[in-house]
């Protein structure tokens, strides 16, 4: 459950860097996502393509505070997005350095006190940090999203232990993994680890055929999900014979 | 009077936020408004003055990730 939302499909996407209008429309439709992600920028030619493309996936939206790099920017910037889009929903984004698009954790935290207590559902962008994790906590966030790798690399799970300790130390916390995946199979180990629900846009946008991509994505991150419900054997160190020796022939060696 | 709008010097006789929206041709429900960096709902524009030099940013749906 995401802010009391159940989601059918667990494959968020994002709406930016597809090389048309119309490839984006079929890429949404192809990734049968239910949530997709949106900016807020200055007013200018082309908006109402867009909106009608936003309206016509019938997704729910989830506005970011995507480049804000202070509390006050993204505060005031979810403030718009509820505006104009209706929803308390927001993917609180506070960048700490342009370089790495590292997300700020002090003023992270911070800014989702503000939201929480003002009436938003935080989607905040993290770390693995389990502290910061549990901080965003406190501070009324009931979705966690720590990042795979960071924006836009396409490195998939850059800390996969440091990701299974927070699946472990927050159970019954929805966690989302957001940014840095780049190919299906790291989608689908992000949901055999048990993940809620796995986030990211420069991996079908940047495809050669974005639309054949989301629809990789989509079996990528369903499979992952019917996996980690089915129950993954555990790993050995030594090899265990999947046939059975009994009633094996006696023949020359 | 000059103000400056969306990055950009912008003449306009404007007196308030909503009436600049309205001059701009612009649906009012399709932008959020700040003026001078805070978010100004859209209930208050009517009843928020335009001064020379203000900074009015508006912010409309685009793609994001």
């Amino acid at each position: 459950m995401f802010y009391g939302i159940d989601l059918n499909t667990r494959l968020m996407l994002g709406t930016a860097q597809y090389p048309s209008p119309e490839v984006l429309r079929a890429a949404i439709s192809a990734s049968d996502a239910e949530v997709i992600t949106v900016s807020l920028r200055r007013e200018g030619p082309g908006g109402s393509g867009f909106r009608d493309i936003l309206q016509d996936s019938g997704c729910r939206i989830l506005p970011n505070t995507a480049g804000c790099h202070t509390v006050r920017e993204a505060v005031t910037t979810a403030h718009m997005a509820r505006e104009l889009f209706g929803t308390p929903w927001i993917k609180l984004e506070v960048i700490g350095h342009a370089d790495t698009l590292q997300p700020d954790p002090f003023a992270l935290v911070e800014a989702a006190r503000i939201l929480c207590a003002d009436g938003f559902d935080v989607f905040p962008y993290t770390t693995e940090d389990l502290i910061v994790g549990e901080k965003l906590i406190e501070a009324g966030c009931r979705v966690l999203m720590p990042w795979g790798a960071p924006i836009g690399s396409g490195q998939g799970l850059r800390n996969i232990g440091g990701l299974r300790a927070m699946r472990a130390h927050f159970p019954q916390v929805p966690l989302v993994i957001d940014a840095g995946i780049g190919a299906p199979s790291q989608a689908m180990q992000a949901m055999e680890m048990g993940f809620d629900a796995v986030l990211l846009n420069t991996a079908v946008a940047k495809a050669i055929d974005p639309v054949a991509m989301a629809r990789a994505f989509a079996q990528a991150v369903a499979a992952g999900r019917l996996a980690r419900e089915a129950g993954l054997m555990p790993t050995r160190d030594m090899a265990h014979a999947s046939t059975p020796v009994f009633g094996m022939a006696e023949l020359l060696a | 009077m000059r103000i400056d709008l969306n990055g950009a010097s912008h003449e306009t006789a404007a007196p308030t936020l909503a009436d600049l929206i309205v001059e701009t041709g612009i649906e009012a429900s399709a932008v959020a408004t700040a003026l001078n960096g805070q978010f100004v709902p859209c209930a208050a524009r009517a009843s928020t003055p335009l001064t020379p030099g203000a900074k009015v940013e508006l912010l409309a749906p685009m793609q994001g990730g």
